[in-house]
Formats: C-alpha cells, sequence, structure tokens
C-alpha cells in the first residue's frame, strides 16, 4: 500500500518544499507544517517534532563543538541552555556548520544569565578565532631571514603581509588565561587573574596557537595587519603602553608566524 | 595623534636586529600557557567533529524529547558543578560563581 503522507504538489517544488517545511524547526510555538502528516492524512507533529529535535540538537552540538572552554567554564547545562536561545533566534546562514558561531560571543555578551562571568563572551572570542584559524587557508610563516635581508634604513617602511589564520582578540578580562585553562582536559585550579589579556591566534603549520599579547603587543599587531609601516605600528603601540618592547614583539610575531610576506613601503 | 607619533629608523633597526638575535628565546608567553593552548590545539574530536558532523543528532533525535516543546527554562538555569566557572577569582567583586546567578532566575 502506498503511504499517503505527502501530497504531490510539494515535491514538484523542492524548494517552495523547504520554505514550508523549515519556518517552524527552530520555534515549536509554531504549528507543524501541514504537508507532514501520518497515515490517513492526519496531522503528525510528533514525526515533525522528530526533525526540530534534530535541527536543534545538531546545532547545540555545533557550538559545543566550537566552544569547548565556554562549555567547560559554564556546565553543559547551562551551555545547552544559552545555546537553545542563540540557534532559535540566529539560525546558520551557511550549510557549513565549522562557520556557526560568529554571533553566538555578541549573544554571550547580552544574555542576561551570563551577566556575572563577563569574562566569558571574550573566551568565546578567542574559540571563535581558533576555529577561524584552524580552517585559515594554509601559508608559509614569514622567516626571520626576510626580515634580516633588509637594509636597517628602510626596516621602519616594511610592510607586512598577514597570514590568513591571524586572529587578534582583545579583552578587559584575563581571557587569554581562562582560555587556556579551561581548553585542556586538566582539572582547573582557583585562578586568580586580574590584568586585561589580549589574545594572538595564529595557525603557522598544522597547530592552532594561542599566545597571550604582551603590553602594547595588540596595539602594534592590528597596525602591522591594517598595512601600517613598522615605524608607524611601533609608534602607535608606544602611544598606548610607554612599556611596549618592540623587539620582543617582533621575536613574538616572527615566533608566531603571524606574517607571511614582507613588503618595502613607500 | 599622539606626541609620540614617530619612532626613528635606527630604533626600528635596532630593535629588528635585538628580535632576530633573541627569536627563539623571547616568544612573549609564558610555558604553561604555551602548553595548554598548544594542546587545546591538538584536540583531536575538533577537526573530526566539525568536518563530519552531519545535520543530524542521531541519538536524541530518535527519541524525540527534550528539545521542541518541552518547557526549557525550567532545567535551563540548572547549573552543574562540573562547570570551572567557580575557580574564577576577578577583581571588583567578579567571581565565577554559578551559583550566584540563580538569583536572576524568574519564578
Amino acid at each position: 500500500m502506498l503511504p499517503v503522507e505527502r501530497r504531490e504538489e510539494d515535491f514538484g517544488d523542492k524548494l517552495g518544499y523547504a520554505r514550508a517545511f523549515a519556518p517552524a524547526l527552530l520555534d515549536p510555538d509554531r504549528a507543524a507544517p501541514s504537508s507532514v502528516s501520518g497515515p490517513n492524512g492526519k496531522a503528525a507533529r510528533k514525526r515533525y517534532n522528530v526533525y526540530r529535535n534534530n535541527v536543534t540538537v545538531s546545532l547545540i552540538n555545533a557550538l559545543a563543538a566550537t566552544f569547548p572552554a565556554t562549555r567547560r567554564i559554564t556546565g553543559p547545562d547551562f551551555f545547552r541552555a544559552m545555546a537553545r536561545f542563540h540557534v532559535r533566534a540566529t539560525p546558520p546562514t551557511s550549510p557549513l556548520l565549522f562557520e556557526y558561531g560568529r554571533d553566538f560571543p555578541e549573544f554571550i555578551e547580552r544574555y542576561e544569565y551570563a551577566r556575572s562571568m563577563p569574562w566569558l563572551a571574550d573566551v568565546s572570542r578567542i574559540e571563535r578565532a581558533w576555529l577561524d584559524a584552524y580552517h585559515a587557508a594554509d601559508a608559509e610563516p614569514l622567516a626571520p631571514q626576510a626580515l634580516a635581508s633588509i637594509a636597517a634604513e628602510r626596516l621602519s617602511d616594511t610592510v607586512v603581509t598577514p597570514h590568513s589564520a591571524t586572529r587578534i582578540v582583545r579583552s578587559c578580562f584575563p581571557a587569554v588565561t581562562i582560555f587556556a585553562a579551561n581548553r585542556s582536559d586538566g582539572p582547573v585550579g582557583r585562578i586568580e587573574a586580574t590584568e586585561p589579556e589580549d589574545a594572538l591566534v595564529t595557525r603557522p603549520h598544522l597547530a592552532v596557537i594561542v599566545r597571550r599579547l604582551p603590553a602594547g603587543g595588540a596595539v602594534f599587531l592590528t597596525c602591522l595587519i591594517a598595512g601600517e609601516p613598522l615605524g608607524a605600528a611601533a609608534a602607535a603601540a608606544l602611544a598606548k603602553s610607554p612599556e611596549f618592547d618592540l623587539p620582543a614583539n617582533i621575536a613574538g610575531m616572527l615566533a608566531a608566524g603571524a606574517f607571511t610576506a614582507i613588503h618595502q613601503g613607500r | 595623534m599622539s606626541a609620540r607619533s614617530i619612532v626613528s629608523a635606527a630604533f626600528v633597526a635596532a630593535a629588528v636586529s635585538t628580535a632576530l638575535a633573541s627569536y627563539a628565546a623571547a616568544a612573549p608567553m609564558t610555558e604553561a600557557e604555551a602548553k595548554a593552548a598548544v594542546a587545546a590545539g591538538k584536540e583531536k574530536c575538533y577537526g573530526v567533529a566539525l568536518k563530519g558532523q552531519n545535520d543530524c543528532a542521531a541519538g536524541p533525535g530518535t527519541t524525540c524529547q527534550g528539545t521542541s516543546t518541552v518547557d526549557l527554562q525550567g532545567n535551563a538555569w540548572k547549573f552543574v558543578r562540573g562547570g570551572t566557572c567557580a575557580t574564577l577569582e576577578l577583581p571588583g567583586g567578579l567571581k565565577g560563581s554559578l551559583a550566584a546567578l540563580t538569583r536572576n532566575v524568574p519564578k
């Protein structure tokens, strides 16, 4: 016997079928689409709920996989509840799940039950940057010799090209320490951190590396990434942080593989 | 613009040569942090989960319980001791105690 669950017109237009099927997936208050029906044409809310559950659970799981430290800080139940609100309010726009969650840190920042954890959004920003770095195009990091080959008097006019994986996350909180402590499997001791921390996320080869930037480092690298020459970037960093250590920051950016190429400016 | 809008070419050149001399040792990060971060970067489940993850969570999906029609707020604010939030201590009276959050729960 042929099932009579599907109406023929629903299949003539696949996009139309999807448009009718999808809207209620993330909204439990909406009625199941009429195209979903049980034997003898009865409404099939329970059948549709299977799809609701699959979509919601898989998106929450995707966020949990992308934000493991955030999840560890809140505990799994809190995380899933928070993620569920976000999933329903902000469904993915790309079919690539690893692209999902870009708006999650913003959501966490506004999420009223996370207000007592003001650092949580920044930790999640580092995690999102981690995944961006992970999926960024491969590129060979700048070799220190390239910098050594430039004439001393031209160095301050030198411009560098950022690696496609390079990300900077600035925080008013010790976000890097909290991230690092919660990203691994080991036990988390008591964290007593007071300093704001900026993160540099890079992937010079296969492994993503998260570093804590020294004073002025974020300003320095942000300027360089924006295409400003070495001298101007150093000046901007010094203006913001008088303790900015240029040699240490240059060594750090080389070690991190934050850039791929070097050009002579003007 | 700030008063220190310009640094001399000699200053930059000296910094670069110092940086190159100390290149390997001067990474601005503590050893412990580096280890933790690299360990994080090597989490195997990551790439696998995100690449291979399809749009169906077969286990929970087959029961159809919990996610769609249940009133989520009931368990939304149930906190789990497994979280590490409580180990955080920050200035300004900000503590990572999840218990404090229960105050905000609407009854």
